[in-house]
């Protein structure tokens, strides 16, 4: 059978028929020689031909493609059948789409995040060089590991074997002035061979190379595509125009592309990173390094290469006479390098898994309903389909008919699916712009398209096959003989039912039970001091005064003294202060050697590593961070530059065993340093987020001697300034922010507006978005729950009116009738309950990365999770209950 | 009687109407009534051709590419599709009718055994 044969069938059945007449004519034509009249001649010659529309469809038949033309009779057929149960047809679709659309939604999210390859050119070759040192205390829990030195740079860059092109980059922020009203962007400085690596090209100009990257070489800048189109519409002769750079002419000399980003940061400008080889140190670990991977070289190799460079790395450099560079072997300095894409991800991916997960469950779910709805179908089309097979239509027909029925209703639910997912796009992307890296590149693609009709098609077998295997069995013959009358309840009638709800109760309180997890992880997240108060009452802005603005450290503390008093005289203001980050603030950590006087340290010994931050005198007070012991830094600790210090609790704890043990004592910085004395300790802050402990922090004062340059004054030039008032937040309050700060120095932008309670939500932005999808789920799981042991319990009842009219008239109890039902939902339920406990326990271990302060076990957890369910299927078994204990018996009884 | 369905033609041979069809037209082009009748003809009047399997047998062979078909005009000028023999079918032809001999003669033996 060809099926050119089967499409031109049409056209070769015409010319039979012609044939056919042609035919006639003829032996009419010859009848008419023999002489007879014409209207007998005619009709003779029919009689002689036979039946013509036999023999035109047997050849029909002959040009048939036997399973696309039933199929097409099958689908024609099913759709009739669809449209006339509307309802059923309606919820089915319904519940599918939702299904399928939650599952859609996600599965793009997956999809854009996790599957798809970043988007530069082979992308697979990118890796993040990362390295771990966990002989380098302090920098442990530094989540990204050991960041690179620029001594490392050029070791690496110019002695490895397995990497086409390598840099490092480093993500700041610039003030542009000069346009309009002066702006904070994003920058990332680069190395040479960073954009090489990367490896898109430039849509205007160059990139930046080495020559751009040499100490004294004309200062140069690269602009995103967004910025260029923001600020300069687009246009092309900007090239070798100069913009401003924290007041500093630099030359534009070169556009990148539209959708081009570093990493996962939408660089607004790209500045190369001045390294003088000649005055470069061992340490300086700041920088982020990228390699691209020579083709053919894994990641072990590379490793391996990395490795063998750290001992020609310590022997080529030193941080100065007199200095062991072999110190380092005790940090354990090891190579990690990540897949680029790896990177990028970061600790969401694990989250997207947890959410896909249950969303497939709740489709399990969805599908059993349908099952559900199908099977009671299914049993009221008994007679029909016993008839048909009576009549002789095949085992395999009637099934191949039912499971066409649901595998369309499965693609109906799709079609409606999508939509749904487009929906639930929008509100995803709103709900987790913080927690989601790649946002922008959340799409439906052909891969999500082709999930979609996978899933729809698959569901719909799966929902299809119960009821078509246990409808269509070859025993049909057996529901004959009881003509149609439902006699009393069959147990195994009910089976299938049963079961299929035994597995939704099971799944629903796994979901529930995972939803529950999340919701004490969350109140457990709460319940941690984050180190501050009142967070919604504190406003925050960035500020940087460059050297380029201001040289001097005394002008810049001076104009930073401004600030706090012009921002304090804003009506409503409690306090201002700053410091080089609000607490929970993502900015790049600091990280300083402390030794602890009265310890003594061998030449080779380096102290652990600890955060610091810098801070002014009231931040403390500010923030809400309490003070446990001494007392806080004054504006004339500044002035005088007194060689004073203040910790954590934690820290004061570690080295002198209690807070005001720790006041009085002295630290310093390095073996020569000038020792400093401890003014006071505060409570601990999580600056990484409440999920993580609080690390041991060092708060040196904002401004102080510069220990490398004696006489001479250090500053912290770029701070958040922190303001506590109940206005913050109101755009009033921000304009009278924005006015007091530019009166002082109109140069100055300010970035990264924000409230404390803002940080504090994006540091916990990824449990609550994991909350949220989960209780979406566990919600849906619930509601679905309930309806499938609603819907079995009411037609069980619909079903057994009857025996329940005979048991009546017999004088049975409507109160004992009504137990009954109950008893039946919830022996139901408690089956599904058991079943749902023993496959929480063991699929939420799963999300024990998620978890904080609870274990995956938490039994108020499983407990109130079998509860909700327990008294939630009381309720679905009750209302049909009730209707079977109010049956009138006569009724029932005359109905049949 | 003529006109009477022989009995014969509901035994023939699966294959049979095609060979016979095939050897008709090898004497050349035919529309469906011509073979009809010289296939009745031939056989003189024992092999009645039932049109039900006359036309499938036709698009049949038409489809194995045996036979080839043309619109053109009847002798009494009537609009008729005609078959022609084409290559293959001559030579499928021979083949059959090799075969056919072959099985009549093997038949043949069989009913009339030589004589002991």
């Amino acid at each position: 059978m060809s099926w050119q044969r089967f499409l031109r069938r049409a056209r070769w059945d015409r010319e039979r028929h012609d044939e056919i007449d042609s035919y006639v004519q003829i032996e009419t034509d010859a009848n008419i020689a023999r002489g007879m009249p014409p209207e007998e001649a005619s009709n003779a010659a029919r009689r002689k031909f036979g039946n013509s529309t036999l023999i035109r469809e047997e050849i029909y038949r002959m040009n048939t493609v036997g399973l696309l033309d039933t199929l097409s009779r099958n689908i024609r057929y099913s759709l009739r059948t669809l449209r006339h149960s509307p309802t059923f047809t309606a919820i089915a679709v319904l519940t599918l789409g939702i299904g399928i659309g939650a599952n859609t939604a996600v599965f793009s999210v997956v999809n854009s995040v996790l599957l798809k390859p970043l988007s530069y050119p082979k992308s697979e070759e990118l890796v993040a060089l990362t390295q771990t040192a966990p002989g380098a205390a302090g920098l442990a829990t530094f989540s990204s590991g050991l960041p690179l030195s620029g001594s490392m740079y050029f070791t690496y860059a110019e002695q490895n074997r397995s990497f086409q092109a390598l840099g490092v980059w480093i993500a700041v922020t610039n003030n542009v002035t000069g346009v309009a009203e002066p702006e904070q962007v994003r920058t990332i400085l680069v190395s040479d061979g960073t954009l090489p690596a990367l490896g898109v090209q430039p849509m205007l100009g160059r990139w930046l190379g080495q020559a751009d990257q040499k100490p004294g070489a004309p200062e140069t800048v690269m602009l995103g595509y967004g910025y260029w189109q923001r600020r300069f519409g687009g246009d092309k002769s900007v090239i070798g125009r100069n913009i401003l750079v924290d007041s500093r002419p630099r030359e534009i000399v070169g556009v990148m592309p539209a959708g081009f980003r570093f990493a996962d940061t939408d660089a607004e400008l790209i500045v190369p990173v001045q390294l003088d080889r000649s005055h470069q140190i061992l340490a300086g670990f700041g920088f982020q390094g990228i390699a691209r991977l020579k083709p053919g070289v894994t990641i072990a190799q590379a490793n391996a290469d990395m490795s063998r460079m750290l001992p020609i790395w310590m022997d080529s450099w030193s941080n100065g006479p007199g200095t062991n560079s072999r110190v380092y072997e005790t940090w354990r300095i090891t190579p990690a390098l990540r897949p680029l894409k790896q990177q990028v991800i970061g600790n969401v991916g694990s989250v997207l898994w947890v959410v896909m997960g249950t969303i497939g469950l709740v489709m399990l779910i969805a599908c059993a309903n349908v099952a559900n709805l199908l099977l009671v179908r299914a049993e009221g089309r008994q007679q029909e389909l016993t008839i048909r097979a009576a009549l002789g239509a095949g085992w395999g027909r009637i099934v191949r008919e039912l499971l066409l029925e649901s595998v369309l209703l499965g693609l109906m639910g799709g079609v409606l699916g999508l939509g749904v997912a487009y929906a639930g796009l929008r509100f995803l992307v709103t709900l987790g712009p913080a927690t989601l890296p790649r946002l922008a590149e959340i799409s439906i693609d052909p891969r999500a398209l082709g999930f979609t009709l996978a899933v729809s098609l698959l569901s719909g077998l799966l929902f299809g096959l119960i009821p078509a295997l246990k409808y269509a069995g070859p025993k049909i013959s057996l529901t004959l003989r009881s003509g149609g009358r439902t006699l009393s309840h069959s147990r195994e009638r009910h089976q299938a039912r049963n079961l299929l709800v035994i597995g939704q109760v099971a799944i629903a309180l796994v979901l529930l039970v995972s939803s529950g997890l999340m919701i004490r992880t969350f109140q457990g997240l709460r319940t941690v001091e984050p180190g501050f108060t009142h967070a919604e009452q504190i406003q925050t802005m960035r500020i940087a005064i460059p050297a380029s603005l201001i040289q001097e450290p005394e002008r810049v503390a001076r104009t930073q003294n401004d600030l706090v008093n012009k921002l304090a005289a804003i009506p409503r203001v409690t306090s201002v202060a700053f410091a080089s980050g609000a607490p929970m603030e993502t900015i790049v950590p600091n990280w300083d050697g402390i030794y602890k006087e009265g310890t003594e340290y061998g030449a080779d010994e380096v102290p652990p590593m600890r955060l610091y931050k810098n801070v002014s005198p009231g931040f403390f007070g500010t923030a809400g961070t309490r003070l446990l012991a001494g007392r806080d830094y004054t504006w004339t600790d500044l002035q005088d530059r007194r060689p004073v210090v203040m910790i954590s609790e934690n820290l004061a704890r570690e080295l002198w065993g209690s807070s005001s043990a720790a006041v009085g004592k002295r630290v310093r910085t390095g073996s020569r340093s000038p020792w400093r004395e401890v003014i006071g300790v505060v409570q601990d802050v999580h600056e990484n987020g409440v999920h993580e402990p609080a690390p041991a922090i060092v708060y040196w004062p904002t401004a102080g001697d510069n220990i490398y340059q004696p006489g001479a004054m250090i500053v912290a030039r770029t701070v958040t300034f922190a303001i506590r008032s109940e206005r913050a937040g109101s755009e009033s309050f921000l304009n009278q922010v924005r006015q007091a700060v530019w009166s002082v120095n109109s140069s100055l932008p300010l970035a990264s507006v924000q409230t404390q309670q803002d940080i504090y939500n994006q540091s916990m932005a990824r449990t609550s978005f994991t909350l949220v999808m989960l209780a979406i789920a566990g919600s849906m799981a619930l509601v679905l729950g309930i309806i499938g042991i609603y819907g079995v319990l009411s037609y069980a009842v619909s079903q057994r009116r009857r025996e329940i009219g005979i048991r009546l008239a017999l004088g049975a109890q409507p109160g004992e009738l009504k137990r009954m039902f109950v008893r039946h939902g919830l022996i139901l339920a408690s089956i599904g309950v058991a079943i749902g406990l023993i496959a929480a326990s063991g699929l939420t271990r799963l999300m024990s990365s998620l978890l904080f302060g609870i274990k995956p076990l938490d039994p108020i957890t499983y407990t109130a999770g079998a509860l909700l369910l327990g008294i939630a299927a009381a309720l679905a078994s009750y209302l049909p209950a009730r209707r079977a204990s109010t049956i009138d018996p006569v009724e029932a009884l005359k109905a049949e | 009687m003529p006109g009477r369905k022989s009995p014969l033609q509901s035994e023939m041979v699966q294959g049979t109407l095609d060979m016979l069809v095939l050897q008709t037209l090898a004497l050349g082009p035919a529309h469906g009534h011509t073979i009809a009748h010289a296939i009745e003809r031939g056989s003189e009047e024992v092999l009645q051709i039932e049109h039900g399997s006359l036309y499938p047998a036709l698009h049949r062979l038409e489809d194995r590419g045996w036979i080839a078909s043309f619109w053109g005009t009847s002798e009494n000028n009537r609009k008729a599709k005609y078959y022609r023999l084409t290559p293959a079918g001559r030579k499928q032809l021979i083949a059959q009718t090799t075969r056919w001999e072959q099985v009549v003669r093997a038949i043949g033996r069989i009913l009339k055994p030589v004589p002991e």
